[in-house]
C-alpha cells in the first residue's frame, strides 16, 4: 500500500461504513475495514422502503427545507438542527450518486427516478428500488469499495470483531484491537483515525427486527472507554411485527390501511383456531378504544395499546401476540394490494394471511440514540468518529421512515473527510512506540483467557434471554419509573452473573460462545444506559412514553441525555439542543378529525391529494391509495403521521 | 367454518410428532473428519431451522444424553436477504432462516431433519463455510460501474422501466451460493459459475456499465470462464431469489460472440 497516505480504520461494513470507506479511498488514503460478517451481508440489507431526498420531480414544490422541517418535527424537536439541515440538503445528491452507481431504482415512464410517498410528509420524496432499497444501496457501495479493494486502497477484515479502542496517554484514539472470529486471534490495528459505523443495538432486547450482528457491543466498548452516549432511551418500536421464534420481522402498516383489524380472544385461554372464534367473542380493542380511528390510530398509540393488552395477559393464549386479521377481505383484493408483504408472512410463518389471521406484536426496530458526535461526526474522544445508526445525531426522539438510509450515507460522507482532516492536522505527542498497542492486546487477551477459564453455573444464552425479556417488558413502549429502577437492578444482577458463565464450547476454533459472552456484557452495559436514561427523563416525547408524565416538557427536557461510563453506574448529564433554525412547536398528528378533514386543512395537502387522485383507478378511495403506497414497505414507514 | 374460497391450502402438519430429531453433520475444524450428531427437541409450532439450532446451542446434549459442543453455523438477517445462513437441509441447498420445521416434516413424512454444510466451499466448522471465492469472482468480472468520482455530478442516465426491472432481478443476488452448490460444473476454481456471470450481466446492461463491457467479458473468457457451463440448468431452479441465471449465461455468451466478432472487425 502507498506509504504516504493516511491509514483510517472503519469499523462496520454497512451503508455508513462503506460510504465512509469509499470517500477515504477516493481521497487517496488507506482503509482497514473491519466487519463481523462479509460486508455484503450487513444489516442495511433489511431496509426496504426507500431513501428520502427532496429531488422534487413531481411538481409538488418539495424542498430540502421541507424535508428538514418534517424530520425535526417528526423527531419531536430533540435534535440539533444544523446537521439535519445539512443532511436534507445533501440528500438529493446522494440519490443521484447511487443512480450513477447503477442502483436499479424504480423508474417513471420517462425513464427518470420514481419517488413515492412515505410517513411524516406530504410529498413524494422517497426513491426506491422495488421492495429492497437497503439491499440495493448497500450492494452499490460494496461494488465501489470492491473496486478500491482491487486497487489495494482498502483492506477488508471480514470475520473480525472489534473489542476495544487503543488509547494513548493523552486519551487520544490511536487504533483498535479486534478478534478474528475463526481463530480467536487478537490483532491491534494502528490507525490515524477510527470511524465507528456499527449500527444499532437491537439484540439487547433479545428479539427485534435487527440482524444478529446488531448487538451494539463495539459502541458499548467505546462508551466504556470514555465515549459519550446520547439519548440512549429513544428506541423506536414498530407496532406490527411478526413474532418469530428467532426474530421479529416487520409487517407493514399498509395491512391495517387496507382494512386489517386487530383483535384478541375475549378469553385469553381460548384454544380454538382464530377462524372458529365468533365475532362476539373477539375483543377489537383498538376499535373499541378509538372509535374514530379504529385500527389506524397513530403508530405510537397502536404500539402502546397492543403492548398493554399483552402485558395484561390478554394476548393470544396469554402470549405476546395479537391477531391482525385480513380474512374478511376478498383474497383477490389482498393479493393485488398487499401481495409482497403477505408473501413474507407466509414464507416465515407458514400461514396464508388471506385465510388465517396474522399474529403480530410490536417489535424493537431502531435506536435514535447512539454515540455522541458533533456536527462533523467527531466523538468526544479525539481520533474517534461515528456514522449511521450507531450515532445519535439525526433522528431526535423518533425517526421518520426512509430517513435511516439517507442518514447512514450522510454520516459516512461527513465522517470520512472529517477523519482525514483530523488525521492530517493532528499534532502527535511522542507516544508512538510506548507499547500502548501491546498493552491493550494483553488486556484483551486476559479478558478472553479468563472467560475461557471461568467456571460456574450460568448459561450465557439464558442470561441473554433474561436481559431481552426484562428490557422488552419495561424499556420499550410504556415506561414506569419503578419498573425502570427494577430493570436496572436486574441488569446489575445479570452483569454480576456473567462472572459465573461457563463457556459451553470446549472447541475454541470458530466458536461463537466466546464472542457472544463478550457481546453480552457489553450489551448489558448499554442496556443500563438506555434504562437509566429513560428513568431520568420524566416526560413523554416521541418514542419515550411515561403514563405518569404524559406531556412533552420542553422547559425541563428539551435536552440531550448524555451518558458517561463509570464502573458504578452511568453518569448522566444533559446538553442543550441547537434549535437555531426552527422554533419548537407542539407535535400533534392526532387532533381527532377524520383523515380527509385533516388533510383538507392544508392547501398543499389538498393539492397533492388531487394529483394522487388523477393517477389512481376509479373507485379507489384516497385512503386506500395512501396506504397502497405502503405496499412492499417494511422499513419504518409512518403513514399515520402523514394522514393527520 | 374456515372459508378457504377454493384456495389450495398447502399441506399442513396435521399430526405433529412429540419430538423433532435434528441430525447435524459436524466437523471440528477445516480438514478434520466429518461426523453426525443427532439432537432431539420437543416439538413446538412455528419453529424454523434457526430457532431449532438456537435451542440446541443453549443446551448441546445429543439424543443419547451426551454433552457435546454447540453446533456452529452462520446467521444474520434471518429474513432471507443476507444469504449467510445457507446450508443443505434434507438434501436441498437453501437458507436455514426460511426453512420451516413444519414444512420440512410434511415434505419428508418423518420427524427428522438433516442439516449439512455446503460442499463446494471450505467447511470451516460444522455448518459454517467460507464463501470468499464468490466475492473474488465479483472482482474478477469487475462487477461495478466505473465512476469519475463520487462527488456531485447530477443524475445517472435515463433508463426504461423494462431495463430497470430486468436489472433489478439480477441485483437481488445475495451471494448465497445455492447456484454454485447445485451446479454440476462448479468445483473449486474450474468454473466461475452463474452468480458472477449474472452480476457481469447486471452491469453490462447498464448504459454506463456498457462502456467497460470488454473488461467484464474478459473476466469470463479464461479457462474457468463461461464456456464451462454444461447447461444443466440446476442453478435457476435452486436460486431463492428467482434470478434468471440461465438467461444471463445465454445473453453473456451472445455478448462475447458479438464482441469477438466486433473486435475482429475493428482490427
Amino acid at each position: 500500500m502507498a506509504s504516504k497516505g493516511l491509514k483510517i480504520a472503519v469499523v462496520g461494513g454497512g451503508l455508513a461504513g462503506l460510504a465512509a470507506t469509499m470517500k477515504i479511498a477516493e481521497a487517496g488514503h488507506d482503509v482497514d475495514l473491519l466487519s463481523i460478517v462479509p460486508v455484503k451481508r450487513s444489516h442495511s440489507v433489511c431496509a426496504q422502503g426507500g431513501i428520502n431526498g427532496a429531488v422534487n420531480t413531481k411538481g409538488e414544490g418539495d424542498s430540502p427545507w421541507k424535508h428538514f422541517d418534517d424530520t425535526v418535527y417528526g423527531g419531536d424537536f430533540l435534535v440539533n438542527q444544523p446537521p439535519v439541515k445539512a443532511m436534507c440538503e445533501m440528500a438529493p445528491e446522494i440519490i443521484y450518486l447511487f443512480d450513477r452507481m447503477g442502483v436499479p431504482f424504480s423508474r417513471t415512464k420517462e425513464g427518470l427516478l420514481d419517488f413515492r410517498r412515505f410517513g411524516g410528509t406530504l410529498h413524494h420524496r422517497t426513491a426506491f428500488a422495488g421492495a429492497s432499497t437497503g439491499q440495493q444501496l448497500l450492494y452499490a457501495l460494496d461494488e465501489q469499495v470492491r473496486k478500491f479493494e482491487a486497487e489495494d486502497k482498502v483492506k477488508k477484515y471480514e470475520g473480525w470483531e472489534m473489542l476495544s479502542l487503543v488509547m494513548d496517554d493523552y486519551q487520544v484514539c490511536r487504533g483498535l484491537v479486534a478478534m478474528n472470529l475463526q481463530t480467536l486471534e487478537l490483532k491491534a490495528f494502528q490507525a490515524d483515525a477510527v470511524i465507528m459505523a456499527t449500527g444499532g443495538p437491537g439484540m439487547i432486547w433479545g428479539k427485534s427486527t435487527n440482524s444478529q450482528v446488531c448487538t451494539g457491543s463495539a459502541i458499548s466498548a467505546c462508551y466504556q472507554q470514555g465515549a459519550k452516549y446520547a439519548n440512549g432511551e429513544f428506541i423506536q418500536v414498530h407496532p406490527t411485527s411478526i413474532p418469530g421464534e428467532d426474530k421479529l420481522r416487520l409487517m407493514s402498516e399498509s395491512a391495517r390501511g387496507e382494512g386489517g383489524r386487530v383483535w384478541v380472544p375475549k378469553n385469553p385461554g381460548d384454544t380454538r383456531k382464530p377462524q372458529d372464534i365468533p365475532t362476539g367473542e373477539r375483543w377489537y380493542f383498538l376499535e373499541e378504544k378509538y372509535p374514530a380511528y379504529g385500527n389506524l390510530v397513530p403508530r405510537d398509540i397502536a404500539t402502546r395499546e397492543i403492548f398493554q393488552v399483552c402485558l395484561d395477559g390478554m394476548g393470544i393464549g396469554g402470549d405476546n401476540q395479537v391477531y391482525l386479521d385480513l380474512t374478511h377481505i376478498p383474497a383477490e383484493t389482498l393479493t393485488r394490494k398487499l401481495g409482497a408483504i403477505l408473501e413474507i408472512y407466509e414464507m416465515f410463518v407458514g400461514d396464508d394471511p388471506r385465510y388465517v389471521p396474522m399474529r403480530i406484536f410490536p417489535g424493537v426496530h431502531y435506536s435514535m440514540g447512539g454515540m455522541w458526535v458533533d456536527f462533523e461526526q467527531r466523538t468526544n474522544i479525539p481520533g474517534l468518529f461515528g456514522a449511521g445508526e450507531c450515532d445519535y445525531s439525526i433522528h431526535g426522539a423518533n425517526r421518520l421512515g426512509a430517513n435511516s438510509l439517507v442518514s447512514c450515507v450522510y454520516g459516512g460522507f461527513v465522517a470520512a473527510p472529517s477523519a482525514i482532516d483530523y488525521a492530517k492536522n493532528v499534532e502527535r505527542k511522542n507516544t508512538e512506540t510506548n507499547g500502548i498497542f501491546d498493552a491493550e492486546l494483553r488486556r484483551q487477551q486476559e479478558i478472553n483467557d479468563n472467560l475461557i477459564k471461568q467456571t460456574g453455573s450460568e448459561n450465557q444464552y439464558k442470561i441473554h434471554e433474561e436481559m431481552g425479556k426484562v428490557m422488552t417488558d419495561n424499556v420499550t413502549v410504556v415506561r414506569y419509573n419503578d419498573r425502570l429502577q427494577a430493570t436496572d437492578d436486574k441488569l446489575v444482577e445479570l452483569l454480576d452473573r456473567c462472572k459465573h458463565i461457563s463457556i459451553n464450547d470446549s472447541n475454541l476454533w470458530a466458536t461463537q460462545a466466546v464472542p457472544h459472552a463478550r457481546q453480552l456484557q457489553n450489551m448489558l452495559q448499554l442496556a443500563r444506559v438506555v434504562t437509566l436514561g429513560a428513568l431520568n427523563r420524566n416526560e413523554s416525547r416521541g418514542a419515550h412514553f411515561k403514563p405518569d408524565f404524559p406531556e412533552r416538557d420542553d422547559e425541563n427536557f428539551l435536552k440531550t441525555t448524555i451518558a458517561e461510563f463509570s464502573e458504578e453506574s452511568p453518569i448522566l448529564s444533559y446538553e442543550a439542543v441547537d434549535i437555531s433554525l426552527l422554533e419548537p412547536r407542539k407535535r400533534d398528528y392526532s387532533s381527532g378529525k377524520s383523515k380527509a378533514a385533516a388533510v383538507n386543512d392544508k392547501k398543499d395537502a389538498a393539492k397533492i391529494v388531487v394529483q394522487g387522485n388523477e393517477e389512481k383507478p376509479e373507485g379507489v378511495s384516497r385512503e386506500s391509495i395512501t396506504e397502497k403506497e405502503g405496499e412492499n414497505i417494511r422499513e419504518g414507514e409512518t403513514f399515520n403521521e402523514e394522514k393527520n | 367454518m374456515s372459508e378457504t374460497n377454493g384456495h389450495s391450502e398447502k399441506k399442513r402438519l396435521t399430526n405433529p410428532p412429540k419430538t423433532v430429531e435434528i441430525r447435524i453433520t459436524r466437523r471440528e475444524k477445516i480438514g478434520a473428519k466429518q461426523y453426525t450428531e443427532t439432537f432431539e427437541l420437543p416439538y413446538r409450532p412455528n419453529l424454523n431451522v434457526i430457532s431449532a439450532l438456537m435451542d440446541i446451542r443453549k443446551n448441546p446434549v445429543t439424543k443419547d444424553g451426551k454433552q457435546t459442543t454447540p453446533p456452529v453455523w452462520d446467521m444474520n438477517c434471518l429474513e432471507q436477504v443476507c444469504g449467510i445462513c445457507t446450508m443443505i437441509i434434507d438434501g436441498r441447498v437453501r437458507q436455514a432462516c426460511s426453512a420451516l420445521v413444519d414444512d420440512l416434516l410434511v415434505a419428508s413424512g418423518s420427524n427428522a431433519i438433516t442439516l449439512e454444510p455446503m460442499t463446494k466451499f471450505p467447511n470451516v466448522r460444522d455448518l459454517k463455510v467460507d464463501r470468499t471465492p464468490m466475492f473474488e469472482h465479483l472482482t474478477k468480472v469487475k462487477a461495478w460501474i466505473e465512476l469519475d468520482g463520487s462527488y456531485s455530478l447530477g443524475p445517472g442516465p435515463h433508463m426504461s422501466q423494462e431495463v430497470q426491472q430486468e436489472r433489478y432481478a439480477y441485483s437481488r443476488c445475495m451471494t448465497c451460493g445455492c447456484c454454485l452448490e447445485a451446479c454440476p460444473q462448479y468445483h473449486e476454481d474450474n468454473y466461475i459459475g452463474p452468480q458472477a456471470i449474472a452480476q457481469a450481466r447486471l452491469f453490462n446492461m447498464h448504459p454506463t456499465g456498457k462502456i467497460t463491457i470488454d473488461d467484464r467479458l474478459e473476466g469470463l473468457m479464461d479457462d474457468d470462464g463461461i464456456t464451462n457451463c454444461g447447461n444443466a440448468q440446476n442453478c435457476v431452479q435452486v436460486c431463492p431469489m428467482g434470478i434468471p441465471l440461465t438467461r444471463a449465461i445465454y445473453e453473456t455468451n451472445r455478448d462475447i460472440t458479438v464482441n469477438a466478432l466486433f473486435g475482429w472487425l475493428r482490427k
